[in-house]
């Protein structure tokens, strides 16, 4: 089991977003106006803008660079753009955060 | 257990029937059990597009909207070739020709209309043809194959466009109508005159102020005579004399009818089960026969019976345009002058140009334009804005030209731009692109295209353009988007809405706010909380808390991303005027956080490019020191004051440019504005400061002070409009902090001065800022109020620690 704890739920503003920084890239950390948290990829499939900098709304973030939308439970485009941020799955567990980290090495 | 649905049975397969089901599917996917019934055996297809079928520059498979799968998909039954015979509403059932019997809980009525057949012998003929759906189009091209010779009944819309695809087919046509000249609804007679020479050249044969006794033949079609007792021979005769709505079945069944089906404001007729929309249905006395009205009533049926109970359809105005290739011709409201009415005209025979324009009490009534009609969809915009016209006057009839060209000035058709010319700058779209997709992709509103090919979607200069495409490709029946038009997807509220009702029920919050107007998504959307955060910061200064979730990520970490996700830190230089001592620190700053880009800014200021975030607060701590200020190079709000030396130094300066401009700057930095806000004060009428391309400019002279306004010197170039002239600084400033206040209060979010004062009019904006004194002195106190809140420096606030999550990480993970 790879699972890290990178922080706290408070650490995240509501409908905002935090950056955890692996050796493989920025994971972006998002957290809904509902509690929930989702990390996806930092990069917007499009031309790779920072996701986390995005208005955080519904299940959704927007692109800060060219307002592409980004599902946030799955990382796909909103259609009809096409691509995908790969996602990554966080849990909570007593307000902390883990983070799960594949094809790499604690 | 299932749980029973409700039954929604739709009568007629058409564009307004099937519309109302794509938006209810929107709102409610789940909530009906639906069955259409539609007379013809075709699934969904765009009537619109018949014409182009007709000419050949399309294929009927090119106009299918939904094809069968649609509807299994969507788990809609469908009966293609039934014709419902009657409406048993006692029972809430209807039933076929054939003895199909299907109860409904709501019923939607779209039987569309007929075509007017005239009461004169031989109309039962075969070779006489109506123009109204594929299987007549079917018929006249297999006509056209066999039969030379083809007379239109009917010089109207329809009846043209039929006429110019039979000549197109290789038929000899000649054009029967009642009136002088053709389109007489849409046309008056100079116009109509220019239509009907176009149309001759290419072969049309007119017969007009004619009418038609008897059509001839024995077993088939053979000719036609006229009251005058002159004859003509036909082949193939098309009735197109225009349309009436199909209420036969609905009267039959006692739902109350006039001219069409009537309903109230909610489409519902008057049996509240049953809904109508489309051509059969008469609204405020209005019958309506193009498509964008029918979309919108098709939107607000739907919103009712997806049990949103809100919208109302209140009417729409129209604009017509003709598909016939080559040919360019606008017309929308009322366009024969009335008693009191002021005509403007515009009349090129040789260029083959014809435009007229009606004004009442300065405002435009209606529009006829013939050879050159890219200025259509702005002309219809100002007749449904209900803009005071009065200071547009002098250029009104030459077009927008300033406006929504997007660089292409010049080219007053979009019809005659290659396909290759670029229309969208932002992102690289041209128009073959943006046609295609139209086409392909079935778009039919400007989201649509935006969505799809990003045309439009940025800076939105060529949303004028854009439009245009819409209306050339898809034909009359494009109307560009409703006069009252939604933020985004999340709401029906428009942007004139949301002031209105934060004044009205004193609301506080964004989460009352998206209640009290009825959003329908849980936290709204990048588009609309930035607008609604900024319309509550506006109304209660000091009092509303600025949402920082709400702001773009330049405006909430007060510096701009840069392509490569770092920043750009652009300190305020008071208008302009610097030190050795400035430069100097600016210059150490630089080196020590080894800023890769250097850059002197159009706003007289120097831009530091490619500092990454986490740098941020540290070189803002050392910058503040140094007695800089954040310069909102960032913001939608006041940007620079660029000046000129003025008076000091300069031998034709009249005035103390630089030293006014200061002042300027310093009452207003920090304050928010809808968009980006820049001010400009040159010394002389040189104007070296460009004064004349600013959202407030100042031009000095001898005798006191120019103040110009509405000025755009970016993606499309206006110069301002003269709003007064003033004799102190004092006055200066004042008459900068009322325009400002006015422009923060009135004007939309994300709307620059340009677009709104042409909106609203200059008259309207001088009636405020210049005539009522009293009124002014409101504004200015009011604007001298909310700076009072908007002056704590953003970058002195973050050096000492605001907001420090926004700047760091959460987690490194080694």
């Amino acid at each position: 089991m790879n699972w890290i704890q990178v922080g706290a739920l408070e650490d995240i503003p509501r409908q905002g977003s935090r950056v955890v920084n692996t050796a493989s890239g920025e994971i972006a950390l998002f957290r809904s106006i509902d509690d929930q948290v989702f990390a996806l990829n930092n990069r917007c499939p499009h031309k790779g803008g920072p996701l986390s900098q995005g208005i955080v709304h519904g299940r959704r973030v927007t692109c800060p660079l060219h307002s592409w939308v980004i599902d946030l439970e799955t990382g796909s485009a909103l259609a009809p753009d096409v691509g995908c941020a790969h996602r990554h799955e966080v849990r909570i567990a007593h307000g902390a955060l883990f983070l799960e980290i594949k094809d790499h090495a604690i | 257990m299932t749980v029973k649905k409700t039954r929604l049975v739709v009568i007629g397969n058409g564009m307004a029937g099937i519309r109302t089901i794509e938006e209810l599917l929107k709102m409610s996917p789940d909530e009906y059990e639906i069955t259409v019934f539609g007379a013809e055996l075709q699934p969904n297809y765009n009537r619109i597009l018949l014409s182009p079928v007709l000419s050949g520059e399309m294929k009927f498979q090119d106009t299918i909207l939904n094809d069968w799968s649609w509807y299994e998909d969507n788990h809609i039954t469908l009966h293609v070739g039934k014709t419902v015979s009657k409406i048993d509403r006692f029972r809430c059932r209807v039933e076929t020709e054939d003895g199909l019997v299907v109860p409904y809980d709501r019923l939607l009525i779209a039987t569309g209309s007929n075509p007017i057949m005239l009461p004169v012998p031989g109309m039962t003929l075969p070779g006489v043809l109506a123009y109204r759906s594929i299987d007549d189009v079917e018929k006249m091209l297999i006509a056209a194959k066999t039969g030379k010779r083809a007379v239109v009944i009917g010089g109207g819309l329809l009846g043209l466009e039929a006429a110019n695809g039979l000549s197109l087919q290789g038929m000899e046509v000649s054009v029967v109508h009642l009136c002088d000249w053709p389109m007489e609804r849409q046309l008056d007679k100079v116009g109509g005159g220019m239509l009907k020479e176009a149309l001759e050249k290419r072969g049309l044969k007119f017969y007009l102020a004619r009418q038609t006794e008897a059509i001839l033949g024995e077993d088939k079609v053979t000719g036609l005579r006229f009251k005058d007792g002159e004859e003509i021979e036909a082949d193939l005769l098309v009735m197109a004399a225009g349309i009436r709505p199909n209420i036969q079945l609905a009267k039959s069944a006692g739902i109350h009818c006039e001219r069409g089906i009537v309903v109230n404001d909610t489409m519902q007729t008057f049996d509240p089960k049953i809904y109508s929309v489309g051509e059969c249905v008469q609204h405020r006395g209005q019958t309506y026969g193009l498509v964008a009205p029918l979309f919108e009533q098709a939107k607000v049926a739907a919103n009712h019976l997806a049990q949103y109970g809100r919208m109302r359809y209140e009417g729409s105005s129209v604009s017509t345009k003709l598909k016939v290739t080559g040919i360019d011709l606008f017309s929308a409201g009322e366009f024969n002058a009335g008693i009191g009415d002021e005509e403007l005209l515009l009349q090129d025979t040789a260029r083959g140009v014809y435009k007229k324009l009606v004004l009442r009490d300065n405002k435009l009534r209606g529009a006829v334009m013939y050879g050159e009609t890219m200025d259509g969809p702005w002309y219809f915009q100002l007749m449904r804005d209900g803009t005071d016209v009065s200071e547009l006057r002098e250029h009104l009839l030459f077009g927008q030209m300033h406006l929504g060209d997007s660089g292409l000035g010049g080219v007053s058709s979009v019809a005659a731009m290659p396909d290759n010319a670029e229309i969208c700058g932002c992102n690289g779209v041209c128009k073959r692109t943006i046609v295609n997709a139209i086409i392909d992709k079935k778009l039919f509103t400007l989201e649509e295209v935006r969505a799809h090919t990003k045309a439009s979607a940025s800076c939105g200069s060529c949303t004028g353009l854009v439009e245009a495409l819409l209306q050339n490709t898809l034909g009359g029946d494009y109307s560009a988007k409703s006069s009252k038009k939604a933020i985004c997807a999340c709401t029906e509220a428009a942007h004139q809405d949301v002031p209105r009702a934060i004044q009205n029920l004193k609301i506080k919050t964004m989460a009352e706010l998206m209640q009290a107007l009825a959003w329908k998504t849980p936290d709204g959307c990048h588009v609309c909380r930035p607008a609604l955060n900024y319309y509550l910061m506006t109304a209660w200064p000091g009092v509303y808390q600025d949402d920082s979730r709400s702001r773009f990520i330049n405006e909430r970490v007060h510096a701009n991303i840069q392509k490569d996700g770092t920043y750009s830190v652009i300190p305020r230089i008071w208008g302009g005027m610097t030190s050795p001592a400035e430069l100097r620190s600016i210059a150490e700053i630089a080196e020590r956080y080894q800023v890769p880009t250097v850059h002197i800014t159009g706003g007289q200021r120097i831009g530091l490019y490619g500092v990454t975030k986490e740098n941020l607060p540290k070189m803002w701590g050392e910058l503040v020191e140094a007695g800089f200020v954040s310069g909102h190079a960032y913001g939608k709000s006041l940007r620079t004051v660029k000046t000129c030396v003025g008076l000091d130094w300069c031998r034709f300066g009249t005035q103390d440019s630089s030293g006014l401009g200061i002042k300027v700057e310093k009452m207003t930095w920090g304050s928010w504005t809808p968009h980006k806000f820049k001010i400009a004060v040159s010394g002389c009428p040189r104007n070296c400061a460009e004064a004349t391309i600013k959202d407030f400019g100042i031009v000095c002279v001898d005798s006191g002070y120019e103040i110009h306004i509405g000025g755009n010197g970016g993606i499309k170039v206006r110069v301002t409009d003269f709003l007064c002239k003033v004799e102190t600084e004092a006055l200066v400033l004042e008459y900068c902090g009322a325009f400002m206040q006015l422009y923060r209060e009135q004007a939309h979010y994300m709307e620059r001065t340009a677009p709104w004062i042409e909106r609203v009019g200059l008259a309207y904006v001088k009636q405020h800022i210049v005539e009522d004194a009293a009124g002014r002195a409101d504004l200015y106190a009011r604007f001298l109020e909310s700076q009072r809140y908007s002056q704590d420096d953003p970058w002195k606030e973050r050096a000492e620690g605001k907001d420090a999550h926004e700047y760091a990480a959460l987690a490194t993970i080694a």
